[in-house]
């Protein structure tokens, strides 16, 4: 279960979360929508534990580890998962060698042994093959030269092999074109299951029509506004933020 | 202690009884009174039994180098050298080797192991009877390494030497090469870097002890990678390798040089020469890794890096490509160049120089386009980090005659932190019209958003900094053999440990 309580944090002295309330148990997959500048991107990198945000007040916390005091890869290996809005480009790192090293930290960290070079091959190409996802995007290097859709769908990969346990996915149908967005939905659907939970935190409600979630979330102006069910995104579609702020 | 009376009696040989100096013997050590003297380059040329050409070689280069200065344009400071006040010679004594590594000095056998350096390697560089034997056929199906050991200065163990000698090929100390191979020393010795080239040429010229010599006959593929391992060992003891690698035509030779020491507190001056020759259409591949002592976080100790090395494409279709990974040393000066005298002759640069805490680094090539059509690459990749000072320092030159010469350049600088520098300075001196030099630099940080990505993957943030800086210096570690380039990637990530957060 990902708990979060009167999260507030601000960012060179501007109050962004002014007091988060979030529950997301076990197996639920929850939607966080709001528009632009209501602190969605904010409340992914600070639950992931990016520098440059300080935690003003409250708790965050997954399967009862206090998410807030640990280091960014503690957190990635207690198997929290962001998929970034602007995935960032490695150059010359390879795709391979860089999921690998991933993979193996985290197995590492966990008591798992590590996968060699064809263990890893061998799961990362069936992974891919679900995906449709070409195989020389795991020679070319980390996100370098690849089209937003590749981008987007080189994180899904790196969920698809990490098996997170719970994934933050930060507006990851942004840039991407109707195919494209099947593909992402598939594979967050293929993972979908007690023991995953996921945030998926956009803007439109299209990318809620394949990944239908359990319950929605509105954030503006950096508080939980209004919770309901997957209606609620429709709801917001038709009517717009503005409705919701006169209510 | 008393002098060793076969070393009195080998000095006054030569000193015609007037050498002063007394001798220190110490810990299975033979050293030379501390200075620089005429008398020290005939005590080397004495010690080393070496003919009357070669000390006058030697003694020439000590007049030319006593009129010299030590260069100052190097973008690099250090406090005064007292040439006087280091050691020229230092052995190890004479002994049988140990019959196992049993046998072995441990202090020696842990520090080999933090290098990483497989058991049978160990073996061979500490000079373990029968260590050096070539395995039965069939037996390893790895490359065989050749290993040409040198400690201190004596090379005191070499190996395959009887395998390579089946093919006609020579690969001893420069040392042995003097002995039985005079006449190719002779002919070749400061054929490429003469003796007054530069101040730590003259120097390293005067008082070499020993390193390594290779001759590639006539149409000879080298079956192994040639392999040195230099160290430093002595206390304040000078290091002064000469190496000569000659290719015949048609002749191809792989030459890997690895370099580590132990901690030292004092500074450490190391000038080495390195002579590089081939014939029409030979190649000549040299690549090092060199990790000595950088000093402390502080900047103290550390080894000072003065190295001339250089190679000549004699012939036509002839190429030398260098590659090098500079991590340690406190100071290092260093430009392995080509001079591209044959028609359609190639020269090839590629480096990664880290300067982490106080180290300093100006290192760079120089490319002499003499001959029609000749080319070249260099691929620089300086990464900066504590409060490192990286200078890439290069020159292309192109004759009148060298038309349709090509140069491409390549400088990248990779910064980690915001006390250090990163400096890129290319000459270039064009006197041909036909000929076409291009020239492409950047400047880059780790970018925070990197670091932070790697680490939601679960990645520490070290291993980040591993990561990322190995995908900068990709270009340039693909151009080591397969051994080199796996240690090297080690080596890169233990120079950067503690350079960020």
């Amino acid at each position: 279960m990902l708990k979060i309580e009167g999260l507030t944090a601000e960012i060179d002295g501007k109050e962004i979360l002014k007091g988060i309330d979030l529950e997301v148990p076990q197996g639920e997959v929850h939607a966080i929508m709001g528009p632009n500048g209501s602190g969605k991107s904010t409340l992914s990198y600070v639950l992931a534990g990016r520098e440059g945000y300080e935690i003003t007040g409250g708790t965050a916390s997954f399967n009862g580890h206090d998410l807030l005091a640990m280091e960014p890869e503690e957190r990635a290996a207690t198997g929290l998962f962001l998929a970034f809005q602007y995935p960032v480009e490695l150059p010359g790192v390879g795709n391979a060698n860089f999921l690998r090293t991933a993979l193996n930290a985290q197995r590492r960290s966990k008591g798992e042994p590590e996968l060699d070079a064809m263990q890893f091959l061998k799961t990362a190409r069936a992974r891919m093959k679900e995906l449709s996802m070409p195989e020389d995007m795991l020679k070319r290097g980390v996100n370098v030269g690849f089209s937003g859709g590749e981008k987007k769908r080189n994180e899904v990969l790196q969920m698809a092999l990490l098996q997170p346990r719970v994934a933050i996915l930060d507006e990851t149908d942004s840039g991407l074109d109707i195919d494209a967005l099947k593909i992402v939905a598939d594979g967050v659907n293929a993972m979908r299951g007690p023991d995953f939970s996921a945030v998926v935190i956009t803007h439109y409600q299209r990318l809620l029509d394949y990944i239908v979630p359990d319950r929605v979330h509105v954030l503006m102006g950096g508080r939980i506004v209004q919770t309901g069910g997957p209606e609620l995104a429709k709801q917001l579609e038709a009517s717009g933020y503005g409705s919701v702020q006169a209510a | 202690m008393p002098a060793v009376s076969e070393t009195i009696d080998a000095v006054a040989s030569v000193t015609q009884g007037t050498y002063k100096y007394g001798f220190e013997t110490e810990i299975d050590m033979e050293f030379a009174p501390k200075g620089l003297n005429e008398d020290i380059v005939r005590f080397i040329s004495a010690k080393k039994n070496e003919p009357a050409w070669l000390l006058e070689w030697r003694l020439k280069a000590f007049a030319l180098w006593k009129t010299m200065e030590e260069p100052r344009w190097p973008a690099v400071s250090y406090p005064p050298i007292d040439y006087q006040d280091a050691y020229y010679y230092a052995a190890p004594k004479k002994k049988v080797g140990p019959k196992s590594l049993d046998e072995v000095d441990p202090e020696l056998l842990r520090t080999y192991e933090k290098l990483g350096i497989p058991l049978k390697e160990q073996a061979i560089l500490a000079g373990v009877e029968g260590a050096g034997e070539v395995p039965a056929e069939g037996g390893e199906a790895r490359m065989p390494v050749a290993v040409d050991a040198v400690f201190d200065s004596v090379s005191v163990a070499t190996s395959y030497k009887e395998r390579l000698a089946k093919e006609g090929i020579i690969f001893c100390s420069i040392s042995e090469a003097v002995q039985e191979h005079p006449e190719l020393v002779r002919q070749y010795l400061g054929s490429v870097v003469p003796q007054g080239d530069n101040f730590f040429a003259a120097l390293n010229s005067a008082v070499f002890t020993d390193g390594s010599f290779v001759y590639i006959p006539k149409g000879v593929r080298c079956p192994m990678e040639l392999s040195t391992y230099f160290r430093i060992n002595a206390k304040s003891t000078g290091q002064f390798e000469r190496t000569l690698i000659i290719a015949e035509a048609g002749s191809h030779v792989s030459y890997l040089e690895g370099c580590t020491a132990p901690m030292r507190d004092e500074n450490q001056l190391h000038a080495a020469v390195v002579e590089l020759v081939a014939m029409d259409d030979a190649t000549i591949k040299y690549s090092t890794v060199q990790n000595w002592y950088p000093g402390d976080a502080e900047g103290r100790g550390g080894i000072y890096n003065f190295v001339t090395k250089r190679g000549a494409c004699r012939g036509a279709r002839s190429k030398i490509s260098w590659t090098q990974v500079e991590t340690g040393s406190s100071i290092t000066w260093k430009y392995p160049s080509c001079i591209l005298q044959g028609d359609d002759s190639v020269g090839e640069f590629y480096s990664v120089a880290i300067t982490n805490n106080r180290q300093q680094a100006d290192t760079g090539t120089k490319m002499f386009h003499i001959g029609r059509n000749t080319r070249s690459t260099i691929i620089s990749k300086g990464i900066s980090a504590g409060h490192g000072q990286n200078t890439y320092r290069g020159l292309v030159k192109i004759s009148p005659k060298a038309s349709g010469a090509r140069n491409f350049t390549q400088c990248d600088s990779l910064l980690i932190g915001d006390q250090c520098g990163a400096h890129t300075v290319p000459y270039i001196e064009n006197r041909c019209m036909t000929a076409k030099v291009e020239h492409e630099a950047t400047t880059s940080r780790i970018a925070e958003d990197q670091l932070f990505y790697c680490r939601q993957r679960g990645l520490s943030e070290e291993d980040a900094v591993g990561l990322i800086v190995n995908g900068f210096c990709r270009e340039v570690l693909k151009e080591l053999p397969m051994e080199f380039a796996v240690e090297a990637q080690k080596l890169l990530q233990i120079s950067l440990e503690g350079s960020v957060g």
